[in-house]
């Protein structure tokens, strides 16, 4: 049982919550996530740790309402208690002075990143940051980004704020200039590092992407979240979240993430449902 | 095999009881090896094949006294050397034909823990029926004594007793013991342990307790009310368990000695990472570990579509891969879900399947398709990345192995493909390396199993370890065990 201590509305359908677990406050390292469960017939999902405070004992996690589970969390309030959250899981980021790294974060990605970037800005590196969101409305986090980065750059699709471009174009400037970065981080939606790393790929810049996929223990037990990184099965709740870019195949785990949709969508659309009857009383 | 229904059973063996009352304590030999194996009454297969209610029913009384009066109570009693923690077996048996059924089961209590698990899961074939007297006499190891049934009516008769004892624990003794994993092997050391007045804590990783018997071995054959109720009975002794909490990554392993005062550790944290067969096309949409559709069905009870949050794949066709009990539970757990057809397939013979001879005739009765000599080569996708077909192999028997078992060898060209839309590997597990990662120090062989002395303790003192982390995957009376022998050794250990 751990309890929810401040619940913040970030965006149109992105909360952050702050929520009291000790333990993985002091044991977690950045690029680590926790799973929680709401209920005795809920789902196992994963969510990054964004931000912990092992003095006051808590977490902080940013999610975006997209399903049944999500949408069940952003329901609760401060004061409520997450029956079941445990972690720290997954390898934690590998943090060292590269020198020059951009991090590149799409959409819900941000929240992810922004551990990587107070990790590498404190080992020395010099950071550029790219956030990337449809519209200005979805945008998260920048003012902590801008506060542990050296150079900022948003972009939304729509223009609405910031660049009107996706982050691969900036990306690709940056690695056209002639101190081209010694290491990229892209964290967003699949698509997003797929074409991240496609962006890299030519000027041979490292880069390292962290992987979303259906986890259900989320200890290496049943090999659900599995991706095939360089032709060989890899999993991502153990020997990720992070990857190599450039041997990830997307393809295959976007068609893997994809492999609920039918039950998925409907018990979105029946959470709306219950949503707006809630809304009424 | 034909399916007999209960009533049948019981009525027939309600017969015989009445016929051979008058001569009851003059049975010789010969008339109790005539008594007729008692078959265990099940629900019928085309009805249980579509619910998760447990198949197996459990004898009837007069089946029970039946079945304890075919034991001749031999003196060299071989059943007791094939059982691994040596129950005195026909002590048991001969208080069941005396219907002392708390004698019984007291019997057995002293030396296992699990009885009503045991019961029902041990693969008593390969065990203590395999040597029985009875079943040598009549020239067939399924005509031994049926000990593990008669094990489990006792237990289940006593779980319906009203008046079950408190369990008994010595005075503190403000020695601290931490255990890693609440399955048979956590259980059964946290009993032994707290009994000696020591505080005893469990660390569980999953929300839920009872490590294999929850998430993998499906309620159909055995009821999680079971495994429940051990835990409960834990709690009863003052055993505290620390759900969600993963021993190594929340807290590591050393820190639970060296900043948060525990004064031993067991670890019996199992065999969790499932093997897979490395085969073109296991990353498809439609490619499981029987871990995974296990743990989607049992833990986060999938199969309940209604209720369940956590997805489970509607399949029409599944192949399962394996001849072990995880193979024959997740076939009949896919036909449960819905399946309309599960081809099992095993590249050995019947004979070497690993599985309980029981699971294997039930399997059959519930319409699970057997290819027996065949294998996988490669599975193949449709355009979207689908599963649309497995590619098979199939396989002769050729000279025996390193197990003793006649090593299958494919035969070259016989290649045929059976249209599937989901595949479920069951092949084995390894050790999970999550604490060895986190404990560098502690001694594990090549294949990640924690190298233990022959009183279980680990390369590191205090450390102690057991069942299938150390065992491989194993069974759930070799985890019990091990248990109690790491159990005694803590024990000793904190004596000094
Ligand atoms: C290591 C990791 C870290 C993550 N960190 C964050 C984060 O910080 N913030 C955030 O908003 N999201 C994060 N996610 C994604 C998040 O877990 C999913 O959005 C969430 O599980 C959706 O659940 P749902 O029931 O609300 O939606 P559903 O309708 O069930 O699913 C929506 C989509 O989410 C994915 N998904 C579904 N079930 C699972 C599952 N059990 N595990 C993982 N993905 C699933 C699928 O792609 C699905 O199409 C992370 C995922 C991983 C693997
Ligand atoms: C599907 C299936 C069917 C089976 N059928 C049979 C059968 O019919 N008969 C039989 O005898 N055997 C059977 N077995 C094997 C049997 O279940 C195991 O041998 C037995 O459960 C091993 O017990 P254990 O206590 O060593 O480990 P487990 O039962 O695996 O329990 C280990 C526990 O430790 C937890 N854990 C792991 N790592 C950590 C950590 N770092 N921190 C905290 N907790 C941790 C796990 O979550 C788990 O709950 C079957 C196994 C499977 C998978
Ligand atoms: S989530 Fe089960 S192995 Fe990764």
């Amino acid at each position: 049982m751990n309890k929810i201590i401040e619940k913040f509305q970030l965006s149109e359908s992105v909360y952050q919550l702050k929520v009291e677990a000790p333990l993985i406050a002091t044991e977690r390292k950045p690029g680590q996530f926790i799973l929680l469960l709401l209920s005795e017939n809920g789902e196992r999902i994963p969510l990054t740790i964004s931000d912990a405070d092992p003095l006051e004992g808590h977490i902080t996690l940013i999610f975006q309402a997209v399903g049944k589970t999500t949408h069940l969390l952003a329901n609760m309030n401060e004061g409520d208690f997450i029956a079941n959250l445990v972690g720290p899981l997954g390898t934690p980021t590998h943090i060292e002075n590269f020198g020059s790294v951009v991090c590149v974060g799409g959409g819900i990605g941000a929240a992810p990143l922004y551990p990587i970037v107070q990790g590498l800005k404190n080992a020395g590196n010099k950071i550029s940051v790219i956030l990337g969101a449809r519209n200005k409305e979805l945008l998260i986090l920048e003012n902590k980004m801008k506060a542990s980065s050296d150079e900022l750059i948003v972009c939304t699709d729509d223009g609405s704020y910031g660049r009107k471009c996706l982050v691969t174009e900036p990306l690709k400037e940056l690695c056209e200039q002639n101190n081209k970065p010694d290491l990229v981080v892209a964290i967003g939606p699949p698509i997003m590092m797929k074409f991240c790393s496609e962006t890299t790929r030519p000027f041979n810049v490292s880069t390292v992407v962290s992987l979303n996929t259906i986890m259900i223990d989320g200890t290496g037990m049943c090999g659900g979240c599995r991706v095939t990184v360089g032709n060989k099965t890899k999993f991502v709740c153990v020997d990720g979240p992070e990857f190599d870019g450039h041997l990830v195949d997307f393809d295959n785990m976007m068609i893997r993430l994809r492999a609920y949709k039918k039950r998925e969508d409907s018990d979105h659309h029946q959470c709306h449902i219950n949503l707006k009857i809630e809304d009424k009383d | 095999m034909t399916y007999i229904p209960p009533e049948i059973l019981q009525h027939d063996a309600k017969i015989l009881i009445e016929k051979l009352k008058s001569k009851q304590n003059s049975l010789t030999p010969k008339d109790r090896i005539s008594i007729p194996p008692q078959e265990m009454p099940t629900q019928d297969p085309n009805k249980r094949n579509k619910n998760m209610n447990e198949v197996a029913l459990g004898f009837f009384v007069e089946q029970a006294k039946l079945e304890a009066m075919r034991c001749i109570q031999c003196k060299n009693a071989p059943c007791v050397d094939g059982c691994p923690v040596r129950i005195d077996i026909p002590g048991f048996i001969k208080a069941i034909a005396q219907e002392d059924f708390k004698k019984a089961i007291e019997i057995i209590k002293n030396n296992s823990l699990l009885a009503s698990v045991c019961g029902r899961v041990c693969p008593q074939e390969t065990q203590c029926q395999e040597t029985c007297t009875v079943g040598k006499s009549l020239k067939d190891v399924n005509k031994a004594v049926s000990i593990g049934r008669l094990e489990r009516y006792v237990a289940d008769w006593e779980r319906t007793q009203k008046n079950i004892a408190d369990p008994i624990v010595k005075p503190n003794t403000g020695k601290k013991v931490a255990i890693v994993g609440c399955g048979p092997a956590g259980i059964t050391v946290a009993a032994d342990v707290r009994r000696e007045g020591h505080a005893v804590t469990i660390f569980e990783a999953f929300h839920k307790t009872g490590g294999v018997l929850v998430y993998g071995i499906p309620e159909f054959r055995l009821p999680k009310k079971i495994v429940q109720e051990e835990v409960d009975f834990l709690k009863k002794m003052g055993v505290e368990i620390k759900t969600n909490f993963i021993v190594g990554r929340t807290r590591k392993l050393t820190d639970l000695i060296q900043k948060d005062g525990f004064d031993a550790i067991f670890i019996g944290s199992g065999a969790g990472l499932p093997r897979f067969m490395n085969i073109e096309g296991e990353n498809l949409v439609g490619v499981f570990s029987a871990n995974e559709y296990l743990t989607r069905s049992n833990l986060m009870k999938a199969y309940d579509k209604e209720n369940a949050h956590t997805p489970i794949f509607d399949s029409k066709i599944v192949a399962v891969l394996g001849g072990g009990n995880v193979a024959m539970d997740a076939a009949r757990t896919a036909l449960r879900i819905g399946a309309q057809e599960v081809h099992l397939i095993y590249r050995r013979t019947e004979v070497e399947m690993p599985a309980r001879v029981e699971e294997v005739v039930h399997a059959k009765e519930e319409g699970v398709i057997f290819h027996i000599l065949q294998n996988a080569k490669q599975i193949i996708g449709d355009e979207n990345g689908h599963v649309k077909a497995i590619e098979c192999l199939k396989y002769e028997l050729g000279e025996p192995d390193a197990s003793g078992r006649r090593r299958p060898v494919e035969i070259s060209g016989s290649e045929f493909n059976i249209a599937v839309d989901t595949v479920i590997v069951a092949i084995g597990n390894d050790s999970n390396p999550l604490i060895k990662q986190t404990t560098p120090s502690l001694e594990t062989n090549r294949w990640g199993n924690i190298i233990v002395d022959e009183n279980c303790k680990s390369s590191i003192d205090g450390i102690y370890a057991g069942g299938d982390i150390v065992l491989g995957a194993a069974t759930v009376i070799l985890a019990m065990g091990q248990g109690r022998i790491a159990a005694r050794s803590i024990n000793e250990y904190l004596q000094d």
